[in-house]
């Protein structure tokens, strides 16, 4: 699979997000610049973590009008795979491809640790990699993870099965305790109701090699590739 | 012509800073404190001196840029005078 690691001034995980496609999963990936207006023909693409323009007037909010971001919402609009981590996630909702919010921690402070994970949908092309129902380990490292909407657009989010990934505890229940940053409902990641773009806080990157002691975010993007190489294979046949 | 565009978290939506400064006041002896809500605002110079076209152009702006409307909500003030 093509994959597209866009660059904004301020990223910082792109090299991570696209050490995992090139040299552990073997993909064929490049990195894409915030100038740049054409995609290349890649299927996927990944906006990475960091703080795109120092994160001024809002996370993500002026990395959401760069001219990459147009290439990228006629991409997701077509039904290309749109995948947004962290500052990725933010700049996704600013950009309006995934609805909601996130404001400033509940605790006012940078967190930086692991948190668990339910994963609560397996039929999305980021998550046939687990089961519904998992619990995995994942890092966090943000300021601004926050989600938040207007109750009717949650409920609305739920109803529609739009929510991924929920912060839970180790048995995978929920508690205010397993809730790092405040978010409304727990929610650690969200879809587009097309299924194709997905937005999250935690970091998969960071823990997809043996080395880290952590391959719990492995699957979401071997599970990529796969569901990349399947599509492609139904749609020779 | 130059204005100011407020922005500040609606109400509904959680705000943490605000919470934290209230309860800042709260400590220093501030009583009587009802709510904080932590905001911010931008002074912005124009050119020309229509005032229903700087208003609109401000509420463009706001919408397109300054403000998430997901979370916040904003107001546009027409300030007298030249800059200093």
């Amino acid at each position: 699979m093509k994959c597209g690691v866009v660059v904004f001034p301020g990223s910082n995980c792109d090299h991570d997000v696209y050490h995992v496609l090139k040299h552990v999963l073997d993909q064929d990936a490049i990195f894409l610049w915030h100038q740049d207006e054409d995609l290349r023909d890649c299927e996927l693409i990944v906006l990475p973590g960091g703080f795109s323009y120092g994160d001024y007037l809002r996370s993500g909010a002026v990395a959401a009008h760069s001219p990459v971001m147009a290439a990228v919402r006629r991409h997701a609009e077509a039904g290309g795979l749109v995948l947004g981590i962290c500052n990725g996630f933010q700049i996704l909702l600013e950009a309006g491809l995934l609805p909601g919010a996130l404001r400033p921690n509940a605790s006012l402070r940078f967190v930086c640790r692991d948190v668990h994970l339910r994963v609560e949908r397996d039929d999305l092309p980021f998550t046939v990699g687990y089961r519904k129902g998992e619990v995995v380990r994942i890092p966090i490292a943000h300021a601004d993870g926050n989600y938040q909407d207007r109750d009717e657009a949650l409920d609305a989010l739920e109803a529609a099965g739009q929510v991924v990934f929920r912060y839970v505890d180790a048995a995978g229940e929920l508690a205010d305790s397993a809730n790092p940053n405040g978010s409304a409902r727990a929610i650690a990641g969200v879809v587009n109701s097309g299924g194709n773009v997905l937005g999250m806080m935690p970091h998969p990157e960071r823990c997809a090699e043996d080395i880290l002691g952590n391959t719990d975010g492995l699957a979401l993007f071997s599970g990529l590739v796969g569901a990349a190489a399947a599509q492609l294979g139904a749609g020779v046949a | 012509m130059r204005a100011r565009v407020t922005v500040y978290p609606r109400r509904e939506i959680l705000d943490p800073q605000g919470k934290a400064i209230h309860q800042a006041l709260e400590r220093i002896g501030f009583a009587g404190v009802r709510d904080v809500r932590a905001g911010k605002s931008f002074e912005i110079e124009l050119d020309g001196g229509d005032a229903a076209a700087a208003e609109r152009l401000l509420a463009e702006m706001s919408e397109k840029l300054l403000v998430n409307p997901v979370v916040e909500d904003y107001t546009v003030e027409l300030l007298p005078g030249e800059p200093s």
